[in-house]
Order: C-alpha cells, then sequence, then structure tokens
C-alpha cells in the first residue's frame, strides 16, 4: 500500500490530462456528418467511464481480499473506491447526455445503452444504501463485500454487453462499429489513450484520498 | 454552503435551456454553431464542475476531522 503515497504517478496523472486538453482540442479530427467537432467529446466523455471501471475493479479486488482477510481497511478501500466510481459515472452520464442532445436529439432517448447505465447506477446506488443500513461492522463488510462482487459483472454486462447486442445509437452496437474500427484514426489515438490512462489515474488519485481520510475517521472512532 | 452549490448548478441549468429554444430544427442557435464545439465545451465543464464539487464535499469531511483534533 506504498504506492498511495507515491507522487510520481499523481504528476503523471496531471501530466497526461493536461496534455489531453490541448492534443483533444487542437489536433484534427475525422469530418463525419452528424458529430461534427463533437467527436472531440471522446477525449472527454468516454474517459469518465474508464476511471469509473478502474476504480470499480480496484474495488471488487479490496472487496476479495477483505473476505481472505476479515482486516477492516480493506473493506473502507473497496468503498471509497464505489464512492468515487459513482462521481465519475454521474460525469459520464450527465456528458453523454449532453452529447447526446445534440447528436441523438434528445437529452435521454431511452437507448439501450442509456437505458441499462441507469440499470447499473441504481445497482451502485443499492450497495451504499445496503452498506449504511447495516449496523454491525463485520456483517456490513461481509454482506456488503459479497454484494459489490456480484454487482461488478452485472454492471459490466449491463453497459459493455447488452446495448451491443441490440440496435442502439451509440457506437458500437448493434453492427455499428465502435470508433475504434474505423472512425479512430491514429491522430486521435494521440489524445484517446493519454485521456484514458490519465483520467483512471486521477480516479484512482482521489480515491486513496478518500480512503486515507476514511482510515483516519475509521482509527479514531475505535479509540474513542 | 451546499446551498449555494444547488443553486449555482441550477442557474447554469438555465444556460443550456436558453441555449435550445428553437428545438429540434437545426438551427443557428449557439450550442450547434462552429461544428457544435460549444457541446465539448459544455462536456468539459460539466466535468470539471463535477470534480471541483467532489472537492468541496471531501474537504469538508477533512475539516471535521481537523475539528476533532
Amino acid at each position: 500500500m506504498k504506492f498511495i503515497y507515491q507522487t510520481w504517478w499523481k504528476a503523471l496523472a496531471v501530466l497526461l490530462i493536461f496534455s489531453t486538453l490541448i492534443t483533444g482540442l487542437i489536433l484534427p479530427v475525422p469530418r463525419l456528418p452528424i458529430l461534427h467537432e463533437t467527436i472531440r467529446n471522446l477525449y472527454f466523455h468516454v474517459p469518465m467511464w474508464m476511471g469509473m471501471l478502474s476504480v470499480f475493479v480496484i474495488s471488487v479486488y479490496f472487496s476479495i481480499k477483505y473476505l481472505n482477510t476479515g482486516k477492516e481497511e480493506y473493506d473502507l478501500a473497496a468503498v471509497e473506491c464505489v464512492n468515487t466510481g459513482l462521481l465519475f459515472y454521474s460525469i459520464g452520464l450527465v456528458t453523454g447526455m449532453l452529447w447526446a442532445k445534440y447528436t441523438w436529439g434528445q437529452f435521454w432517448s431511452g437507448d439501450p445503452k442509456q437505458n441499462s447505465a441507469a440499470i447499473a447506477f441504481l445497482l451502485y446506488c443499492a450497495y451504499l444504501v445496503l452498506r449504511n443500513s447495516i449496523d454491525e461492522e463485520q456483517k456490513r463488510g461481509k454482506i456488503s463485500a459479497i454484494y459489490n462482487i456480484f454487482a461488478f459483472p452485472i454492471m459490466v454486462v449491463l453497459i459493455f454487453v447488452l446495448p451491443r447486442m441490440t440496435d442502439s445509437l451509440h457506437p458500437g452496437s448493434g453492427g455499428n462499429p465502435a470508433f475504434g474500427k474505423y472512425d479512430l484514426d491514429n491522430g486521435m489515438k494521440v489524445a484517446f489513450y493519454p485521456a484514458m490512462l490519465g483520467w483512471s489515474l486521477l480516479a484512482v488519485w482521489i480515491a486513496t484520498i478518500r480512503y486515507r481520510i476514511r482510515l483516519i475517521e475509521y482509527k479514531r472512532n475505535s479509540i474513542d | 454552503m451546499k446551498r449555494f452549490f444547488i443553486l449555482f448548478c441550477l442557474i447554469l441549468c438555465n444556460i443550456f435551456a436558453f441555449a435550445q429554444q428553437p428545438s429540434n430544427v437545426e438551427m443557428a442557435d449557439t450550442m450547434r454553431s462552429s461544428g457544435k464545439i460549444y457541446v465539448v465545451i459544455g462536456v468539459i465543464c460539466i466535468v470539471f464542475i463535477g470534480l471541483a464539487i467532489y472537492l468541496f464535499t471531501i474537504d469538508r469531511r477533512l475539516k471535521k476531522i481537523e475539528k476533532g483534533n
């Protein structure tokens, strides 16, 4: 756990995101109908989901570790990762809605991708509600860890698998190729990959800060 | 503090509402001008506002702990 106290990767996150702010807005992009310049949202909307995914993966890792060892710290790490993930989840949803308004015509058009993202959002909100409703510490830790481990694959299926099997307006669905195949040319990768890595690291950074605060709170409460 | 944030967010909603008065038909309204670049600006603003609000909540939590000392 020494990693979370080091600075180099936080500086890297800031550098990567800063570089994409410039490259993402200046570098040329493919000229596509309807999308026009909004294709640049690829550097700002998609990395939110990448950040969410990375903290959720870390959360599952710590949930499994908690079940193995029963150490309270791992439980706290898992919760704070989910908390941070939900921030990126909401930003991803709202930015997606704004983008949808000007390309699909409506903020919320009941698209399979949007609907299943909303369901998965509720799934994770239920995790927090479940956690807060149990008073006993060990019971709370165990139940929420198990719930978290099961919620993660369901979330992945809901957001990344099911919408792709039906017709959806979102790229990457129903025979509609994602940006990766045709549109994401090599010029866009220069800004896209640093954005993905940078925002993931930023999400992890926020999660570690929350975890460190939570740890102090926990230690103080157990002393009293 | 919290009330101010909510007020601030609601004011921002207003800006978007003004931008889309002529609905459905693609007119030369602000959000659709210059190749819809303002949508990108809106997205960046949402991302930053989200992060900023979150930072303030973390700050408030830390303040509570510091007061405990």
